[in-house]
């Protein structure tokens, strides 16, 4: 019976929106108006339950010590005083903003800045030519990356003019890259991922996908 | 050797942001891509007093990419009298959508609630994309100065998305997507993105089956845009974008430079074998 009820209630809500999608019907209408608005209210319990599991389990681990307890610390002093900050000047914010401008973008600034310091010594070490396919990807990339930067632009300027070649044939070349043979593979991926949603889908509303109710499909 | 290879990197790297940051060295943005150009153009056809929502649906991490084309976007809006709204679905991109608004707004004269109006941050994500269809009060009831959206003089013929004649997703995750799904597809609303470069590619076969009418590139696609609006000259300050992509001209050769002696050092040791 546990089972049953939000099996039920799962399939007529499934099937009723996707025969409401084809029905442009003002009754239709209605109920769209109304499952979006039971949408967003089912959404502001699903906060209250993310942010009631998120303190018990960084809780528990403050409280258990080890390694990764001083993380758990900071992340809940982090959650706290955020609200903390907006509960005291909830008019205009300013600690809100304040943190946000002197906490929260540097600290996301200086992360994902890192990221090019790896990305360009694992370029060094691993983007190479072993196989076709590898080298296939390898042309790709240097390509888009001649085509992208303005100093290509001046470069090719130059020999074109000294040389008589093309005008803007660097950027030609990526715009091409990105808008043929990366569109046709994006689609195909597209097109799997669209189907896939779609079995599903019909998989949940059916009852035959049951993980959602946990321990597993 | 290993670890000495490493850090020689990193310092390449460091010098090449900070050599071209110090010396303020600028290359010409040249060729304009297609996808930016389609945009600029759909704003110019634009008549004046037309609306134009944009998005925030980005954070921090990826401002360099993003921000420049969210303030070359506005003064545009603003440079045509177009009416702009905007707010975000990310939590993080409120406070930077605020502050490309305030920025671009001061140096342009443009008055809040007349010329511009945003509302801030709503949660739900599709839902209210979906709820936008209905009727835009159902989900901005007030603006983030806590004006009911009623009061707003701009908002007073603005309902849902009959009434906007473009909506900009400034993207740094799937957000474009999900507009395509529940505005473009359910209310046929006309969209623009403008994207992270990590997700440019993936934008490609939504433009060419007409589901956006283009999209802005991350950082190369700001530099191209304060181009083609003249940004220098409307705001009186030189492009982010366009600083930056100098700086990342000089870090993309010292990255090809570095692919092609891994390359050479690969081919050499096969060689030995």
């Amino acid at each position: 019976m546990r089972q049953r009820i939000p099996l039920i209630i799962c399939f007529i809500c499934g099937l009723t929106m996707a025969v409401q999608f084809f029905i442009p019907h003002q009754y239709s209408q209605a109920v769209y108006s109304e499952a979006v608005n039971w949408l967003r209210v089912i959404g502001v319990f699903g906060f209250v339950i993310g942010f009631g599991t998120l303190i018990n389990i960084h809780v528990r681990r403050v409280m258990r010590g080890g390694a990764n307890a001083p993380y758990s610390l900071v992340l809940l002093l982090g959650l706290f005083g955020t609200i903390i900050a907006w509960l005291i000047d909830r008019e205009k914010e300013r600690f809100f903003d304040w943190i946000f401008y002197n906490v929260q973008m540097p600290l996301d600034s200086t992360i994902f800045s890192l990221l090019a310091f790896f990305i360009v010594s694992a370029a060094y070490r691993a983007f190479r030519a072993r196989t076709l396919e590898a080298t296939l990807l390898l042309v790709a990339a240097v390509l888009v990356m001649i085509g992208n930067i303005p100093i290509t632009d001046v470069v090719w300027g130059w020999l074109a003019e000294k040389l008589g070649l093309k005008e803007g044939l660097p950027g030609e070349v990526k715009d091409w890259i990105l808008a043929v043979p990366n569109m046709a593979s994006r689609r195909a991926i597209y097109l799997g991922v669209g189907l896939g949603g779609v079995a599903q889908s019909l998989k949940i509303i059916l009852g035959i996908e049951r993980a959602h109710f946990g321990g597993g499909g | 050797m290993r670890a000495r290879i490493r850090w020689a990197i990193y310092l390449l790297v460091f010098l090449s942001v900070l050599i071209p940051m110090l010396t303020g060295i600028s290359f010409p943005v040249g060729r304009i891509s297609e996808s930016t150009q389609a945009v600029f153009d759909y704003i110019e056809s634009l008549p004046e007093g037309s609306v134009v929502a944009i998005s925030f649906d980005y954070g921090p991490s990826v401002i360099p990419d993003v921000q420049p084309i969210a303030k070359a976007l506005i003064a545009h809006c603003f440079k045509r009298n177009l009416k702009v709204m905007g707010f975000a679905l990310w939590p993080t991109g409120e406070p930077l959508g605020r502050r490309a608004f305030e920025e671009v707004a001061e140096k342009m004269g443009k008055v809040y609630g007349e010329d511009y109006v945003y509302f801030g941050y709503r949660a739900g994500y599709s839902t209210v994309m979906l709820q936008m269809g209905e009727d835009i009060r159902k989900v901005f009831e007030q603006d983030y100065r806590k004006t009911p959206t009623d009061r707003i003089p701009m908002m007073k013929h603005i309902r849902n998305y009959k009434d906007i004649d473009l909506l900009v997703d400034l993207a740094a995750g799937d957000s474009v997507e999900t507009w395509i799904v529940y505005a473009y597809t359910k209310f046929g609303q006309k969209l623009a993105a403008g994207v992270t470069g990590v997700i440019v590619s993936q934008m490609y076969p939504y433009i060419q089956a007409g589901q956006l009418v283009g999209v802005i590139p991350a950082m190369r696609g700001g530099a191209e845009y304060e181009e083609l609006i003249d940004y220098s000259k409307l705001l009186g300050e030189p492009g982010m974008a366009k600083t930056g992509m100098s700086i990342q001209s000089i870090v993309h050769l010292l990255l090809m430079i570095l692919i092609a002696i891994g390359n050479l050092e690969f081919v050499m040791m096969r060689r030995r074998r």
